[in-house]
């Protein structure tokens, strides 16, 4: 699996280059979000706006209705916690386009509880004219600038950063309300988003080799969700539907597709992995997941659940998990 | 000769102020309640806005207010901005941000008296489908931006006064604040900020009458001394008495040097109506308890109006 090494540094400096009313506002975590060489290649356009997410928010919502397009950088927490009136009233009421670049989401910070956005999809899911988008891997992280710039109103985007896998192939850009058809099969359909994409597929060979025939879709678009291949695997899936995510199961995807399944008539049985209502803490990300039960295994026992059968699958019939080092150059300075 | 045409505009601007005071009057006895001590307090702050402070083009929106069009969002093609009512916003044109909307029914009445609104126009204020809410939005008359939670204002100003100076707009931008809204802790956010980035083109009004929902500012959470705390944030701070119209657009005419402008408006929540005093501390909302209270209220209205007419 090709490893990408901080993808959005490039990107967003190449992105930006010809699109001069695209100016970045960051609250003190510049170089923690990738955007040092960014507010050097264009300093005119980089505003630092100190530790004070609720007038940063103000200041986008003015900036964006005389014509510019503000991407709010900062940890995912810190974009719908504190600020949330403000981003609700100044920015989302009035539809502006501002783009919030939430990174860290999740439990992918070993930042603890503080730092951990568990419950953002689920705030701004609620939120109205909100345009939800959760990357998943490299390519995704290199194609969302795109799909975010095009939409007409706040766009939430749960941002990847440092060592990131390259899942989708680098010519497949990832395009709103589109899920992206890992497999295709009979049994299960599973619906995976963020990290836990990654997750998943490291169980693919195991489960295949049992007979096991999945459908999986990533999905990296959660608000608008009407995407109409989601709703066909979910209504063929023989024995139930799985969803994965880096959240808690109140919410987010799972939620979604309840909601989906729920009003669509579809009597199946549906299967929530995700933190299952609390907090989590400070440790690493492949700590966390296997604590909380979201990681490969975890989807292995309720595909198990689902089919009422044991697969006898252990950690080492799972392909190999990249773990980048804790100290490396591709980690940003800070957490 | 200047002396003359001096005193006249600012006689002229105390009148608009009175009928506006009056206007509010008129209606919180017909509605059997609304802000009062608002307009008691900031008429004159309004007033001075509209006819002198600030550079407005012609209104561009219809002089009978619309009826609410929907939410903004992006399949709301009829969407409108209260703003427009503020005329467009041309590079060399000032802009307004309405914080504090409570405030709403002072804006409307200044409005009609500066010939921005029909006449008729408070018949629409907090009826349903009306846009003369009683808590103004970004449709409502005379609003630009959506700032019932208070303290928003403020850095949507700031965002406001940011974007044309990187557009080279020479217009400015007003904010008009009530002096509550710095408990909160957005706004001097929001003052570092303009500091920080020179934001000279903003000038904020604040109505300091010293009072909020629950009653005296000095009782519920103390904000004094504000110009000294302005002052020490970078701001560039002037006090004037905000019944002074001449003091009030006397600290208009600045020299921009990088600092924001504060002018803090120190006013009386029962300017012009004594009787309002009977209700101390809690002025926030007159609402009349019984028909004889109203009458007494009615009777009040009677007298001060000829006094406020003799004035002006």
């Amino acid at each position: 699996m090709e490893i990408v090494t901080r993808p959005h540094v490039q990107n967003f400096i190449e992105w930006a280059k010809d699109k001069p009313k695209v100016v970045v506002l960051s609250a003190d975590l510049t170089n923690s979000c990738e955007i040092g060489e960014w507010s050097k290649t264009y300093p005119d356009r980089f505003f630092s706006m100190g530790l004070a997410e609720q007038n940063m928010m103000g200041f986008a919502a003015g900036l964006a209705r005389r014509g510019f397009y503000p991407y709010i950088h900062t940890f995912a927490v810190f974009i719908y916690r504190r600020p949330f009136d403000q981003l609700a009233m100044s920015i989302a009421y009035p539809n502006l386009p501002v783009r919030f670049i939430g990174f860290l989401p999740g439990i992918m910070t070993p930042g603890g509880v503080s730092h951990q956005a568990i419950e953002d999809v689920a705030v701004l899911r609620a939120t109205p004219n909100m345009t939800i988008i959760d990357c998943g891997d490299a390519t995704d992280v290199e194609t969302v600038l795109d799909v975010a710039q095009a939409v007409n109103g706040p766009v939430y985007v749960r941002m990847l950063r440092g060592e990131v896998p390259r899942l989708f192939s680098k010519d497949e850009p990832l395009v709103l309300n589109r899920a992206r058809v890992l497999q295709m099969g009979t049994d299960i359909t599973l619906l995976s988003s963020s990290i836990c994409t990654e997750e998943a597929m490291r169980a693919e060979k195991a489960l295949r080799e049992r007979g096991v025939s999945i459908t999986h879709l990533h999905v990296s678009t959660l608000k608008p969700f009407s995407d109409p291949q989601v709703l066909e695997a979910v209504n063929a899936a023989r024995y139930g539907v799985i969803t994965i995510e880096n959240h808690t199961i109140i919410g987010g995807l799972g939620s979604a597709v309840a909601e989906l399944m729920a009003e669509n008539g579809i009597g199946k049985k549906l299967v929530r992995i995700g933190l299952r209502d609390t907090y989590a803490h400070g440790a690493s990300k492949q700590y966390l997941m296997k604590e909380y039960q979201l990681d490969a295994i975890a989807l292995v026992h309720a595909i198990e659940k689902l089919l009422g059968a044991d697969l006898n699958i252990t950690e080492d019939d799972l392909e190999k998990v990249h773990i980048a080092p804790v100290h490396s150059l591709a980690k940003a300075e800070a957490l | 000769m200047d002396v003359m045409v001096a005193e006249n505009w600012v006689k002229d601007i105390e009148n608009t102020a009175h009928r506006i005071r009056l206007r509010v009057f008129e209606h919180v006895l017909k509605n059997n309640g609304g802000y009062m001590s608002q307009a008691c307090s900031s008429s004159e702050i309004f007033a001075s806005l509209y006819s002198k402070i600030m550079r407005l083009g012609p209104s561009i929106a219809p002089l009978k207010p619309r009826k609410f069009q929907g939410v903004p969002s992006a399949n709301n093609p009829n969407y409108f901005r209260g703003g427009e009512y503020n005329g467009a916003l041309l590079p060399e044109y000032d802009q307004f941000v309405f914080s504090p909307s409570h405030y709403a029914l002072v804006l409307y009445a200044t409005l009609i008296e500066v010939g921005r609104l029909a006449e008729d126009a408070l018949d629409e204020f907090n009826k349903d489908g009306s846009t003369v809410e009683m808590i103004g939005h970004e449709h409502s008359p005379g609003c630009d931006t959506t700032t019932g939670s208070l303290g928003q204002g403020i850095s949507q100003a700031g965002g406001f006064a940011l974007a044309r100076k990187l557009l080279g707009e020479t217009g400015r931008v007003w904010v008009f604040m009530s002096d509550g809204e710095f408990q909160e802790g957005q706004v001097w956010e929001a003052v570092a900020a303009m500091r920080h980035y020179h934001l000279d083109n903003v000038g904020v009004y604040v109505d300091v009458n010293g009072q909020q929902c629950d009653g005296v500012m000095a009782d519920v959470m103390t904000t004094e001394p504000l110009a000294e705390k302005l002052e020490a944030f970078g701001a560039r701070v002037i006090k004037v008495n905000g019944h002074d119209v001449k003091a009030l657009v006397e600290a208009s005419e600045y020299v921009p040097d990088g600092r924001p402008l504060f002018v803090l408006a120190y006013t009386n929540p029962t300017y012009c109506l004594d009787l309002l005093n009977e209700r101390r501390p809690i002025l926030h909302y007159l609402r009349f308890k019984s028909p004889e209270e109203r009458k007494r209220y009615e009777d009040y209205y009677n007298e001060v109006k000829e006094k406020m007419l003799w004035r002006s």
